[in-house]
């Protein structure tokens, strides 16, 4: 430790401070793996590293089973008409997948995962703002899952997972218990949500301004403010769907007098912005990580951090453009187009912004970078098809065709999910402390990469020559373009397997991290790897925004005061 | 500029509709490629150019630029507008339906279609029509959502239970083409197929006195008789003087003028309502009298006294 006289230019403060530089220990001793140990003490654990580590085993677990649905949904698609399930499995394979992967994946990946891992170390708190809140959470989580198993076990669900009405109230499958499942995930969101949002405004460091909040809380903190705000409506709406099953009171049921289009609408309006919940975290990774291994001061922080929350903000006024063809009113039907391209905008300058921050840069392609640039290019493509689907008269011929659905998976799986690999890969040595094999990973994001555009690729065009999505079957011309996805979709599915098997090694015979092994200037590089149980074994003082790469490191003003200075 | 991206698209068979999606397709298409090769190119070249040398690679501090922010934000500003206006414009022309239409009902169930005439006629899954002609389909569900979608012509629309919608078309030459179910029905969803059959105008009217009138008349027929056996007739006169609640006759494509001071153009919905809901909009000068046939007149009941009361022009 040595000493070093700073300004902290941040608070607009000329009195000179004297503050404690701090190296992290290269060998941690005690961290929060060995702090508490024991099946008991994890499930008891308020603290934040933990529950992120429990939420991502969940995760992954959900992944695997709604990746082993897609791969038998592909194999199914093989040949038209049967290859080897029933239509009404298929339509259950289907629904679940949809339902899993938007419910248990991606909606939980990046906030409650990595999330809960790295903000609080990113504001240089010990936790966050009410740790058993946390826990309640994820607790949240596991009964909502529950309840959807609970579904599987019954009857299964056959109604996709957007559950429109009046199939959704007549069909004999378990739509009851998912609905309740869903409904009680919700709350997990939400409590997840309102933590976040009262941690970024109460536990920042001292010296970590607004200007100074790294862009992945940004992004956390719009994301957190979706699902505050849109998450109960999505309650209401399971819930009114649950009581026309239950006792028939015809809000949704024509054949009651109900309205199905009113569910639509119910239904989107929370779901389309869920769909930011799902994306808006994903830009804050890829805004960490660009700058890290560019070396280089992000470009436009403010326009990257702001246009985040008009994502936001836009995001609610836009859920009419998935029902172009539902027979809404032509008003309402012109004016969510207009409203959509507006929301478009913000994410493409957002894009720009990235490339931007290349520029001049010293850029270094490890594996997470090499997912960032994955991200560009798919999400890209699923940002131009959006505004495709967003053009009345386009969308009305590719709306429900496999046109959308390779326009969701380019945006869901190439926007956040690549991106959650890429925060994953970026974090992955400060979580366990330990590096991964660089090559081998290098080979999975290639597998990634391939395989992700062999699969749904060639489904923009078979869906824009007409093949309806939610097919068992299909006539005899959309043949090849099936075939050449499901091979892709394998593999994709070798690709995920190998990262898991490098990921685990990792575990075992990894070397050591080091406390920064990437050079970072992020808060939550300045902890060992794995972190103390505390984060820091003293209270962060921050003089340097999170991106001053144009700073040698030994001159880093990043102090690591000891609390008497910090005042 | 269309051909450049026609793999992608089938064969345009009805122009009237799809030529302005067509055209919209390609440029979107053009311009996003465009862009995304620059920035895909950009990307490259940055990440070759700024490979990093040594692990003391010092940069620079660029933290914005005005300039460059504002221009590349405006002018994808400019070009979704034009997108929007494109777009609405096709869509504005997919939802008009040229006077001269010839009508067809659609009655969508599970797992398929019916495809009715004025004759009387009924189809399942195979849609009759002339070559140049513009065709309008009135649909209705009987059970849950459907969609009739058209990829040769660039038409999509859901069909719901207990409301109409209609979309149309004009297939300029004879053929075949496909309709899908687009919205996802349960089981057989994707076996829920039809084939537009385009015939020259002279087959289409062979091919159609050929089918008959089917049994018990043609809708229109249908409609009068059952305007008189359920006595609607009893209140609502058939040339044009007010009884007890307004005359039939005229009433199809006029402007309803109700009590609550709002107003709305008599269409299938709005007679739909009226016979199923009559207290919900009470025109101007009457009084909330009539009683629901909710339970007395199926779905084909209330088409066809629509069918019926669209003659009955002034
Ligand atoms: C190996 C990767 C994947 C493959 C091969 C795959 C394949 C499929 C297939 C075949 C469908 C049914 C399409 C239809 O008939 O409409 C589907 C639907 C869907 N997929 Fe995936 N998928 C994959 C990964 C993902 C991921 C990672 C997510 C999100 C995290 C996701 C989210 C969805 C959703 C939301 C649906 C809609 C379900 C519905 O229509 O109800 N998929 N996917
Ligand atoms: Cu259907």
């Amino acid at each position: 430790m040595s000493t070093a006289e700073v300004t902290p230019a941040s608070t607009g403060n000329k009195k000179t401070l004297k503050v404690k530089r701090f190296k992290p220990s290269e060998s941690p001793k005690n961290t929060y793996l060995t702090d508490e140990k024991g099946l008991w003490a994890w499930m008891t654990t308020v603290d934040h590293k933990k529950i992120g580590i429990m939420y991502l085993g969940s995760v992954t677990f959900f992944f695997l089973l709604g990746g082993i649905l897609a791969l038998l949904l592909r194999t199914e698609l093989l040949t038209p008409a049967k290859t080897f399930i029933e239509a009404d499995t298929y339509n259950q394979f289907f629904t679940l997948h949809g339902a899993i992967m938007v419910f248990f994946v991606l909606i939980p990946s990046i906030p409650a995962a990595l999330g809960n891992f790295v903000l609080p170390m990113q504001l240089g708190a010990k936790d966050v703002a009410f740790p058993r809140l946390n826990l309640a959470s994820f607790y949240i989580y596991v009964i909502g899952a529950i309840f959807t198993f609970i579904a599987l076990a019954n009857n299964g669900l056959d109604t996709g997972w957007t559950f429109y009405t009046p199939y959704s109230t007549e069909s004999s499958s378990s739509v009851i218990w998912v609905t309740l499942g869903v409904f009680i995930l919700g709350f997990s969101s939400i409590l997840t949500g309102t933590n976040f949002i009262a941690t970024i405004h109460k536990l920042r460091a001292p010296g970590i301004t607004w200007g100074k909040l790294p862009l992945n809380l940004w992004a956390l903190y719009a994301t957190s403010i979706i699902q505050v705000l849109a998450t109960p409506v999505l309650a209401i709406t399971v819930l009114l769907l649950t009581m026309e099953r239950a006792l028939g009171i015809g809000i949704f049921d024509p054949a009651l007098g109900g309205d199905p289009v009113l569910f639509q609408h119910f239904f989107w309006f929370y779901s389309h912005p869920a769909v930011y919940i799902m994306i808006v975290p994903a830009f804050g990774i890829i805004s960490e990580v660009i700058t890290t291994f560019s070396k280089k001061h992000i470009f436009g922080y403010w326009a990257i951090a702001l246009s985040s929350l008009a994502i936001a903000f836009i995001g609610f006024l836009v859920w009419g453009h998935h029902m172009f063809t539902s027979g809404q009113s032509a008003v309402a039907t012109t004016v969510f187009s207009f409203l959509t391209f507006l929301v478009g905008i913000p994410t493409g300058i957002k894009i720009l912004n990235w490339v931007a921050t290349l520029y001049k840069g010293s850029i270094e392609m490890k594996t997470p970078m090499i997912y960032v640039f994955i991200f560009l290019f798919i999400f890209s493509i699923g940002g131009f098809t959006g505004i495709m689907l967003g053009a009345l008269a386009a969308d009305i011929h590719l709306h429900d065709t496999y046109y959308v659905v390779a326009h969701f998976h380019y945006v869901m799986m190439g926007g956040t999910l690549i991106s959650f690999l890429a925060g994953l890969h970026y974090w992955w040595p400060k979580i366990t402390g330990k590096m991964y094999n660089e090559f081998q990973a290098k080979v999975g994001a290639a597998l990634i990469f391939i395989g992700f555009n062999v699969t749904f690729l060639p489904q923009f065009i078979m869906g824009s020559q007409g093949m309806p999505r939610r097919y068992y079957n299909y006539i005899d011309q959309f043949t090849v373009f099936h075939q050449t996805s499901t091979i892709g979709s394998y593999i994709l599915g070798v690709g995920f397997l190998l990262i898991a098997f490098y990921l685990a090694k990792s575990l075992m015979s990894g070397e050591k991290a080091g406390s920064n092994p990437w050079g970072s200037r992020g808060l939550e590089w300045q902890s060992t790897s794995p972190p103390d149980f505390h984060n820091f074994d003293h209270t962060p003082v921050v003089i340097n925004g999170p991106y001053d790469y144009h700073k040698p490191m030994e001159e880093f003003q990043l102090g690591l005061a000891n609390d008497h200075d910090a005042h | 500029m269309g051909s450049l991206f026609d793999f992608m698209l089938p064969e345009l068979k009805s122009p009237m509709t799809g030529a302005s999606t067509d055209a919209l397709m390609a440029f979107i298409h053009i311009a996003s490629f465009i862009i995304l090769g620059g920035v895909t190119i950009a990307m490259i070249y940055f990440a070759i150019k700024y490979k990093r040398r040594s692990d003391d690679d010092e940069t620079p501090l660029i933290t914005h630029n005005n300039k460059l922010e504002v221009t590349w934000s405006v002018i994808p500003l400019l070009l979704v507008f034009v997108v929007f206006g494109w777009g609405y414009k096709g869509w504005l022309n997919l939802k008009t339906v040229p006077d001269n239409a010839y009508e067809i009902q659609v009655s969508a169930y599970k797992w398929g279609w019916t495809f009715k005439y004025d004759t009387g006629a009924q189809v399942g899954n195979e849609l009759h029509v002339p070559a140049g002609k513009p065709i309008k389909m009135v649909m209705q569900s009987e059970d849950v959502l459907h969609s009739f979608f058209v990829p040769d012509y660039r038409i999509k629309q859901d069909v719901l239970p207990n409301r109409y919608t209609y979309v149309w078309f004009q297939a300029e030459e004879p053929g075949e083409s496909q309709v899908f179910c687009t919205e996802y029905c349960g089981t057989s969803h994707s076996d829920m197929l039809a084939k537009v059959i385009v015939h020259t105008k002279e087959d289409f009217d062979a091919w159609l006195a050929e089918q008959g009138s089917g049994s018990g008349g043609t809708p229109v027929e249908r409609g009068e008789n059952l305007i008189s056996i359920q006595g609607c007739v009893t209140c609502h006169s058939v040339d044009g003087s007010d009884k007890i609640g307004p005359s039939f006759q005229g009433l199809w494509g006029s402007e309803r003028n109700f009590e609550s001071a709002s107003s709305v153009t008599a269409d299938e919905n709005y007679i739909r309502e009226s016979i199923l809901d009559p207290s919900a909009k009470i025109v101007e000068g009457f009084q909330n009298q009539m009683v629901s046939y909710e339970g007395r007149l199926s779905d084909d009941d209330i088409s066809d006294i629509i069918e019926y009361i669209k003659t009955l022009e002034d």
